[in-house]
C-alpha cells in the first residue's frame, strides 16, 4: 500500500507487545470466586487456548479483557489502554455468547450495524462468503439454524478486522463438519496476522488450533505452556486396582510419586502419566493387588489432578 | 511503538458520537417496527381513555378549551408511558440477551445506544399521538390551531426526553421483573400526581404545590399550554429541564454499572 506501512518488518526488530496483559486479577460473584490472582499476558500474534472445565472462569477472563466488567482488584490491559474506554476497542473482536442475535434484524443488517462502529470494516460481501452466509443476507436472525447463527457470530468477531479476537466456546453446538470448516476461518484469520484467544472445554479444538495453553481451574492458572507440553501434563491414564489395604496405597503412591487415589467403587483410581511406568512399579512392588484395570482417563478427570497439583 | 498501536480514528470524537447515535437508533427502530405487538398496547391506550372517559362526558367533550386540554394531558400520559414501558422495559429484557452484552464489547461508549433510544423515543411518541389525535379530532370538540400544530410537535421532543431517560436509568439498573413493578410504580403515581388524568385545578392545595415539582405535571403545563394556547409559568420549564439533566445522568451511570446479567 502506502510507504508509510513499515509496521511488520518494524514489530520484528522489537520484542512482540502485550496485547492483552491482565495482573493479580481477582473477581468474585457474591460468594463464587470466578478469578483468584490471575496474571496473563499475550503477546501480539499469539493464537492461545484457554483451556479448562466449565465454570473454571474463561468466560469472567474474557468479559475483563473486552471491558465488559471490571476487575475487584488488579490490572487489566488491553493493547496498552483501559479495556472499559470504548477507544481500547477498535482493534478487538468478539463474539455473542450461546447464539444470541437479534431475531428481527436480518443477516446482513446485523453484519452493518457491527460494521459501523469501525474505521476500516471487512465489506459485508467478502465476510458472508467467507464464512459460507452469503446466501442468508436478506434472512432474518430468528430464522436461522443453530449452526448458521453460531458462525455468524464468529464473523461478527472478525468484521472490523480485529488485531485481537476473543472466542469464546466458538464451535459449542455445532457439527464435526461445521466444527472443521470454522477452525480452518479462524486459522486463516490467524495466518493473516491477528492475535487469536479462544476458550474451549474440549481438548480436541484446543489440540487444533492452539499454539499456547493456559489451562484454568477453580478460578487460577494451572498451567500455562506449549501445546505439546500441556497435553503431554493432562493426558493421564486412569489405573484402578483393588489393593489390600493402606500401607500398601501409601508405598504404592510413593514409589510412583501420584497424588492420593480416588475411591471408585471397591477399587481405587491412581491418576498417572506414565500408566506403563505405573504397573511396572505396582508388580515390583509385590503388592497383592487384584481386579487392575487401565484406561484413558477424561479432561476432567486430569484437571482436577493438575489443581491438586499445583496446591 | 508497535503494529499493535491503535490507528487514530479519523472522524471527531463528537461527529462519531453522532453517527453512531443514528446507526442504534436505526437499527432499534427496525427491531421495534419488526416486533410490533410490544408498541400496539401503549400505542393504543391512551385512544381508549379518551374513547371512554372524556368523549362521553358532554360538558368536557363538547367545550373546545377543556376537550383540547383533557386530550393534550392525555396525550402527555400516553408519551410518557410510551417511553417508559417500551425503553425501560425494553432494554431490561433486552440486556439479559446475550447480544446486549456483545454490543458492549464494540468500540462505542454510552453515549450513542442512549441516544438511539431517546430518539426512538421521540419518533414513537409521534406515532402514538396518531390514534389519539384522531379520537380527539372526530369525538371532542378539541380544536388545535393549525400555529400551534409545530410548537406542539417540537413540546413532543421535551416530553419523551426525560421519560425515556426515566425508563433507561430504571430498565439498566434492574431486572426485566423488577423494572416492571419499578416502572408501574412510578409513572401512574407521577401521572396521576402531575394532572394526567384528572386536572391539576380540582386538586386541593397542598397536592398542587407537590405536583409542581413532579415531571409529569411539568411536561403536561408545558404541553396543554403549547397545544391549548393557555399562558405557561416559567418555572414549568425549570422543572423540565432539571428532570431531563438528572434522568440523563441517572440513565448513563445505570448504563456504565451495567454489567448485563450476573450469575451468583
Amino acid at each position: 500500500m502506502t510507504s508509510t506501512t513499515t509496521a511488520p518488518a518494524h514489530a520484528r526488530t522489537e520484542p512482540r507487545a502485550a496485547v492483552v496483559d491482565v495482573r493479580s486479577v481477582t473477581r468474585t460473584f457474591g460468594s463464587v470466586t470466578a478469578l483468584d490472582d490471575v496474571t496473563l499476558s499475550v503477546a501480539d500474534g499469539e493464537l492461545l487456548g484457554l483451556l479448562g472445565p466449565n465454570g473454571a472462569g474463561k468466560t469472567t477472563l474474557l468479559s475483563l479483557v473486552s471491558g465488559l466488567r471490571r476487575p475487584d482488584s488488579g490490572t487489566v490491559r488491553l493493547f496498552g489502554g483501559d479495556p472499559r474506554d470504548p477507544a481500547s476497542r477498535i482493534r478487538l473482536g468478539t463474539t455473542p455468547q450461546e447464539t444470541g442475535l437479534p431475531e428481527p434484524l436480518r443477516v446482513g443488517e446485523v453484519v452493518d450495524l457491527v460494521a459501523r462502529h469501525y474505521p476500516d470494516p471487512m465489506p459485508a460481501g467478502e465476510l458472508l462468503e467467507r464464512f459460507g452466509l452469503s446466501e442468508l443476507v436478506r434472512r432474518q436472525t430468528g430464522s436461522l439454524s443453530g449452526g448458521q447463527k453460531r458462525r455468524l457470530a464468529v464473523a461478527l468477531a472478525l468484521v472490523g478486522r480485529p488485531r485481537l479476537v476473543l472466542l469464546d466456546e466458538p464451535t459449542t453446538g455445532l457439527d464435526v463438519e461445521a466444527r472443521h470448516e470454522l477452525w480452518t476461518a479462524l486459522r486463516s484469520f490467524h495466518a493473516e496476522g491477528a492475535t487469536v484467544v479462544v476458550t474451549s472445554h474440549y481438548l480436541e479444538e484446543i489440540e487444533a488450533l492452539a499454539e499456547r495453553v493456559v489451562v484454568v481451574g477453580q478460578g487460577r492458572v494451572l498451567a500455562d505452556d506449549s501445546l505439546s507440553r500441556v497435553l503431554a501434563a493432562v493426558a493421564r491414564r486412569k489405573v484402578l486396582v483393588h489393593l489390600p489395604d493402606d500401607a500398601a496405597v501409601r508405598e504404592l503412591a510413593r514409589r510412583t510419586g501420584s497424588a492420593d487415589p480416588v475411591r471408585e467403587g471397591d477399587r481405587l483410581a491412581f491418576l498417572a502419566a506414565d500408566s506403563d511406568a505405573f504397573v511396572r512399579e505396582l508388580v515390583r512392588s509385590g503388592t497383592e493387588f487384584s481386579g487392575l484395570e487401565v484406561r484413558g482417563a477424561s479432561l476432567e478427570e486430569a484437571f482436577i489432578t493438575l489443581t491438586k497439583e499445583s496446591r | 511503538m508497535t503494529a499493535t498501536t491503535l490507528t487514530p480514528i479519523a472522524e471527531g470524537r463528537l461527529a462519531r458520537a453522532v453517527r453512531l447515535s443514528l446507526v442504534h437508533f436505526r437499527f432499534q427502530f427496525i427491531e421495534i417496527l419488526r416486533t410490533p405487538i410490544a408498541v400496539i398496547g401503549n400505542l393504543a391506550f391512551p385512544a381508549i381513555a379518551l374513547l371512554f372517559f372524556v368523549v362521553p362526558q358532554a360538558a368536557v367533550a363538547q367545550h373546545p378549551v377543556a376537550a383540547t386540554s383533557a386530550t393534550a394531558q392525555l396525550a402527555a400520559f400516553a408519551i410518557a408511558s410510551t417511553c417508559m414501558f417500551t425503553f425501560g422495559l425494553g432494554v431490561s429484557e433486552e440486556r439479559s440477551k446475550p447480544f446486549a452484552p456483545y454490543q458492549r464489547t464494540l468500540p462505542v461508549g454510552a453515549l450513542p445506544p442512549l441516544a438511539g433510544r431517546v430518539l426512538n423515543g421521540i419518533v414513537w411518541s409521534y406515532i402514538a399521538l396518531v390514534p389519539l389525535v384522531v379520537v380527539g379530532w372526530l369525538g371532542t370538540s378539541a380544536e388545535l390551531d393549525p400555529a400551534r400544530i409545530l410548537p406542539a410537535l417540537v413540546t413532543v421532543i421535551g416530553i419523551a426526553t426525560p421519560f425515556t431517560l426515566l425508563g433507561l436509568a430504571i430498565g439498566y439498573a434492574m431486572s426485566p421483573k423488577a423494572a416492571v413493578a419499578v416502572v408501574q410504580l412510578t409513572l401512574f403515581p407521577l401521572a396521576f400526581a402531575g394532572g394526567m388524568f384528572m386536572p391539576p385545578e380540582i386538586f386541593p392545595g397542598w397536592l398542587d404545590a407537590m405536583s409542581s415539582f413532579t415531571p409529569t405535571r411539568a411536561v403536561r403545563e408545558v404541553f396543554v399550554a403549547t397545544a391549548a394556547g393557555t399562558p405557561l409559568d416559567a418555572k414549568f420549564v425549570l422543572v423540565l429541564l432539571g428532570w431531563i439533566v438528572l434522568f440523563a445522568t441517572l440513565a448513563t451511570i445505570a448504563y456504565r454499572r451495567d454489567e448485563g446479567r450476573n450469575y451468583r
